[in-house]
């Protein structure tokens, strides 16, 4: 099955070994969703929350926020209150600049800074069910927003370093997401429809996982899958790649935690 | 510059001395293309069998609901609904579904009653592959009654190897 | 995750015929996967949902690894009285779950 996938791919990819210059970014009207690739069923499982198993993560969630923990004996609720309001509109602008760091942080990195400086705790492990259970949680509080990521200037230079990663050729197949997702979105691989690649529902409930996961996890999959190298979960690199594609999703509404194939 | 893909990536390495992890972890792992025994027509059958004790159902009154194409097999949407007076007297004791090619026949059995209202049932099964689904009711009075129902399943384009 | 999620309704007319949902966290380990390394992986499902109505079982759905993972069943029964409808899963491993919702019938 692999070689059949490589194989598929590797005539992609000898299409565009000449090509130097990509078709371009999609036009602002013509972006979609990755739930307008899916089938009515799918949309259907995403559409309500008992159906919905990202739900079962969310209410968990709700608990962690409501829990007291660590040192300080202090929950996400006592300093930020009802997540509801606190935290709408807030991971529809993540990545954000963390001006300590000096450097664009994600939502699970925000999450676990604030476990270890704030709560005096140790740091959720990286996809960990209660990790993603809180950045579930405090995502859906977005959801229908705008996404508004890239908004701050000084995430500009990240921007342009995750652009770069984006549109550059990487691993055996000698591929870049652009190719896939700017030039051939819409099109078939292997049976699956090429999405554009808009990160709008994260964390999301991949069927192809039977589980939650974060956008690292995703890129990490698509890496693998192109034969690249993939990145260190968190390394600046990986951070730089979600605030372009967050980025380059700005205006497009947070699904958040959607459903995928 | 490309850079090669590495056999022995970091995240395989972590994977390998890691796979004590629980979610994590099995969240990594890979269903092979190759199952070791697959459904054959005969499990089929003996599976079925074993709700009809030999008995060949009529189609009619159950029908099986199913998406002719999935995009990914581990989550495929089914629903059976059986036309009944739900009454003491004339109701729907059990619907059987079964499968063709998973390595086991059986998918789910749901045992209902004359206080169901409405003989219909709705979850979410797996399929391995594109195959045959088989829905068998079996009424108050033993009749038995079948639909069944092909479902293409297409795969994801890249699977993911390791976490 | 939160364990189980059950919705049904408040409120019901009597002989109404309402219908129940039901989604559970498990991950269905079908028990014919490999990892990596060749080792098998022991099956760890669901087996059993049993649903009671003021103590009388209205429904039961018997599971296989052929379920998908964190199990989402629906189906539907009719109001007679006022009361608790109680949920049990059971599976693999001793896992039990249990979730129960009143209902008020006029």
């Amino acid at each position: 099955m692999i070689a059949d996938v490589r194989t598929i791919v590797f005539a992609f990819a000898a299409l565009f070994f000449s090509t130097f210059s990509f078709a371009g970014d999609i036009a602002p009207a013509d972006r979609k969703s990755g739930y307008d690739f899916m089938t009515p069923e799918t949309k259907a499982m995403q559409d309500d929350d008992i159906v919905n198993p990202a739900t079962l993560w969310v209410l968990q969630g709700e608990t962690i926020w409501n829990a007291k923990a660590g040192a300080a004996n202090r929950s996400c609720a006592d300093c930020h209150g009802d997540a509801a309001a606190s935290m709408k509109g807030v991971a529809a602008r993540y990545p954000a600049y963390d001006a300590a760091r000096g450097e664009p942080v994600n939502l699970e990195q925000r999450i676990n800074l604030c476990r270890a400086e704030k709560q005096q705790m140790s740091r959720f492990a990286d996809e960990s069910r209660e990790l993603l259970a809180i950045s579930a949680f405090v995502a859906r509080q977005s959801r229908g927003m705008p996404i508004e990521t890239g908004a701050d200037a000084r995430l500009t230079p990240f921007i342009a370093k995750g652009r770069e990663i984006f549109t550059r050729r990487q691993g055996q197949l000698n591929l870049a997401c652009a190719h896939c997702h700017d030039d051939n979105w819409g099109k078939h691989l292997a049976g699956a429809t090429i999405p554009q690649g808009h990160p709008n529902g994260y964390p999301i409930y991949r069927l192809e996982w039977q589980g939650l996961g974060s956008l690292q996890r995703r890129l990490r999959g698509c890496l693998v899958g192109i034969r690249a190298e993939p990145y260190a979960n968190g390394s600046l690199d990986a951070v730089a790649l979600e605030t372009f594609l967050m980025s380059r999703a700005r205006g497009m509404p947070m699904e958040s935690p959607a459903v995928r194939p | 510059m490309t850079k090669r893909a590495s056999i022995l990536s970091p995240t395989r390495r972590h994977f390998l001395t890691g796979a004590g992890s629980a979610i994590g972890g099995l969240g990594a792992i890979r269903i092979l293309a190759v199952s070791p025994a697959l459904a054959t027509p005969e499990t089929l059958a003996s599976a079925m069998r074993e709700v009809t004790k030999g008995v060949t159902p009529q189609p009619g009154k159950i029908k099986l609901e199913i998406p002719p194409l999935v995009e990914n097999g581990n989550s495929v949407p089914l629903t059976v609904t059986v036309d009944s007076p739900l009454t003491e007297a004339d109701h729907v004791k059990s619907i059987h579904v079964f499968n063709e090619k998973n390595p086991q026949p059986n998918v789910a059995s749901f045992h209902l009653g004359p206080r169901a209202g409405r003989a219909s049932v709705t979850t979410r099964i797996r399929l391995a592959d594109s195959q045959m689904v088989v829905a068998i009711a079996q009424m108050s009075d033993g009749s038995l009654w079948s639909d069944r129902a092909q479902v293409i399943v297409t795969i994801a384009a890249c699977v993911e190897e390791i976490n | 995750m939160a364990n189980a999620i059950i919705k049904v309704p408040k409120t019901a007319r009597r002989g109404e015929v309402i219908e129940i949902k039901t989604l559970v966290s498990h991950i269905m380990e079908t028990g014919f996967r490999y990892s990596t390394t060749g080792t098998h992986i022991p099956r760890d499902i669901i087996t059993q949902l049993v649903c009671r109505y003021n103590g009388t079982e209205i429904f039961r759905a018997d599971l296989y690894p052929a379920i998908a993972a964190n199990p989402f069943i629906t189906f539907f029964t009719t109001a007679t009285e006022s009361g608790t409808i109680e949920f049990q899963w059971t599976g693999d491993n001793g896992f039990s779950e249990r979730a129960s919702a009143k209902i008020d019938v006029e």
